[in-house]
């Protein structure tokens, strides 16, 4: 075997370590944000950051408890709305959708996905704020289902494409519906699969802020009416970090570590629940 | 009761077409063994709710489609297409134009992929081609985490980190030694396009890497074998086994990080600074096509107002969604039909 040449040589190392490099710039901010987050956020949670709505600017102490219960109403509204319709669409795909129909709905569906979310937001005021005549958990709720939907549509045809058609043969063979079928048999055994789909989609609209700014508008105050302006988490970061207050500062990392804590736990929280618990499928 | 449903991948031989003899043979299967007869009825039905639920994704298309057209024709008929080449945005005098917007958007978008194209590529041959395999699991899992951390936190981040970092050690380095170029020149803010060009990089990697590493993936090992037969060092094996092939499905991942970056909306308006301004220099404030909704959508009093606020959205939907489907388009040719992973 020949000798390779000192050059090729000197190229191969140069560009592993510049590999190596670009791996190491990448993740440079990722630890940097969880650093800062867990460095500035968890002196600044405290019972009262729970419990408490907002104080005026100046008082110090307050909280965002009517923002995380506003968010949670919100994320609620959304997935009451969006997951049964993503989980049909997904259902549709899969086991109705094999021809040309099923890929319109599957194109619309990818580009559904690559909507802006602030577009969407001017969607949902236009459909429930304009005619409600006020800002509402509602259009926040709506905002974020139409975001959900084809996420979960694209994820739960492809976990039931994943399971085997004899096992919907062996269903139909007992003489069971097809109906029967698709939701007992079909959907039960890709279960964790489809949860984890909606868990996906579910973490990506938690954080959203874009959608809300004009549909769930904020609040300061209690509010548990659906169809007044409600807090949300995400947009009470955004009014807070962009106030000129220490004060406001310190409390909008400190919903930040909140909001990621609430995303991560609700998903981790599924996951046991497919494993363990009643959800586990087949 | 019809066949059709099989796991397996799209574009093969046609299913059975229902009430062919391939589905009727599973019919004529199970038809003795119930006990009298099933009602049609509630399969029907399912089936008719669950093609509903289909159809719904597209009347949701529609309607945004709708909702945006009619919206913005009040501006459409006041402007015409002079709306998009037009700098004045002053909503005193109720004239609008949405050039600086549009400037930002695709400045601050294209800054993103200078920044972010080679770092991703970087990360995703690294993984595929190059890192033991016990690290692979946990880079690429570290990398999507980065995909999942909220929007408004990045722009928290990057308000209270990344700008002042920017302001005090990047941008005088980069005027002293760039300046003369003019786009690294006036006042050091930190605040500004440049700002929200860095955040845009670090937001669209994850998407970058992973669709990039799918690519690369799929790209056969009998090509890199091939390159390393013929003697090729490593990286010659990437460049021209690797890389060479996939290379349609890596432009797609540009491209599809490019459709994000276009519509980011909270960590942009962070730190973009929101002056309608068409400036040369890098460190100059901007504002985007998305920031600009976010910001005054709420305070837009006026009809017109709104109507060219929203008409900046469904000019904002249709670029994205040109970009999105033609992206798709180039990560389908090299992955052969099967979907891109979902943007989750």
């Amino acid at each position: 075997m020949p000798p390779v040449s000192l050059r090729r040589r000197v190229m191969d190392h140069a560009m592993t370590g510049a590999a190596v490099l670009t791996v190491l710039l990448v993740l440079l901010p990722l630890f940097a944000i969880f650093a800062y987050l867990v460095y500035k956020g968890i002196g600044s949670i405290n019972i009262a950051f729970l419990t408490q709505t907002p104080k005026p600017v100046g008082e110090p102490g307050g909280g965002m408890a009517n923002a995380i219960v506003g968010s949670m109403v919100i994320l609620g509204i959304a997935s009451l709305l969006g997951v049964p319709l993503g989980i049909g669409a997904g259902i549709f795909l899969s086991e109705y959708g094999r021809n040309r129909y099923g890929d319109i709905v599957r194109f619309v569906s990818d580009v559904l996905n690559g909507v802006p979310s602030i577009v969407i937001g001017i969607v949902a005021y236009g459909l429930v704020v304009m005619r409600q005549k006020h800002f509402s958990a509602l259009a926040g709720g709506v905002a974020l289902a139409i975001m959900m939907i084809p996420t979960i549509a694209r994820t739960t045809e492809q976990m039931l494409l994943l399971v085997p058609q004899a096992i919907r043969e062996a269903a139909y063979g007992l003489g069971v519906s097809r109906w029967r079928t698709t939701l007992s048999i079909t959907l039960r055994t890709a279960t964790s699969g489809v949860i984890t789909g909606v868990m996906l989609a579910f973490a990506r609209v938690a954080g959203e802020t874009a959608p809300l700014l004009f549909t769930a508008f904020g609040n300061q105050f209690w509010n548990w009416k659906s169809d007044q302006p409600t807090a949300a988490l995400s947009l009470q970061i955004f009014t807070y970090a962009i106030s000129p207050f220490d004060e406001w500062h310190r409390q909008a990392w400190a919903g930040a570590l909140v909001l990621i804590i609430l995303i991560v736990g609700a998903v981790a929280a599924v996951r046991i629940a497919v494993r363990h618990g009643t959800l586990s499928g087949a | 009761m019809s066949n059709q449903a099989l796991p397996r991948p799209r574009f093969n031989a046609p299913e059975p077409e229902r009430g062919s003899k391939a589905a009727l043979k599973v019919e004529a299967r199970t038809t003795p063994l119930l006990h009298g007869k099933v009602s049609e009825i509630p399969d029907a039905a399912f089936g008719w709710a669950m093609r509903l639920c289909g159809l719904a994704v597209v009347a949701l298309l529609g309607l945004i489609v709708y909702q945006l057209v009619v919206g913005s024709q009040l501006s459409w008929h006041a402007f015409g297409w002079k709306f998009f080449a037009q700098s004045d945005w002053n909503p005193v005098e109720d004239v609008y134009g949405a050039l600086p917007f549009m400037f930002g958007t695709i400045v601050s978008s294209l800054l993103a992929l200078v920044i972010a194209v080679p770092l991703s590529i970087g990360v995703a041959v690294f993984i595929t081609e190059m890192c033991p395999i016990r690290l692979r699991g946990i880079l690429s899992f570290t990398t999507e985490l980065l995909a999942a951390i909220p929007s408004v936190v990045y722009g928290l981040w990057a308000i209270f980190v990344l700008v002042p970092v920017l302001r005090e050690y990047v941008q005088p380095f980069l005027a002293k030694t760039l300046g003369w170029t003019g786009l690294f020149s006036g006042p050091p803010y930190g605040i500004g396009m440049l700002a929200a060009g860095v955040i845009l990089a670090i937001m669209i990697i994850p998407i970058i890497s992973s669709i990039t590493r799918e690519v690369l993936t799929v790209v056969p090992q009998h090509q890199r074998e091939a390159a390393l037969a013929l003697g090729a060092t490593r990286w010659e094996m990437i460049r021209v086994g690797v890389l060479r092939n996939a290379r349609a499905g890596i432009v797609g991942a540009i491209i599809l990080g490019l459709g994000r970056a276009l519509g980011e909306t909270m960590a942009v308006t962070m730190v973009i600074g929101n002056r309608p301004e068409i400036a040369k220099s890098l460190f100059a404030p901007g504002y985007t096509m998305a920031s600009v909704l976010a910001n005054e959508f709420t305070e837009a009093t006026g009809d017109l107002y709104l109507s060219a606020l929203i008409e900046i959205g469904l000019a904002l939907f249709f670029v994205t969604i040109v970009v999105n489907a033609l992206a798709r388009l180039m990560v389908w040719s090299v992955t052969r039909g099967q979907p891109a992973r979902s943007l989750a």
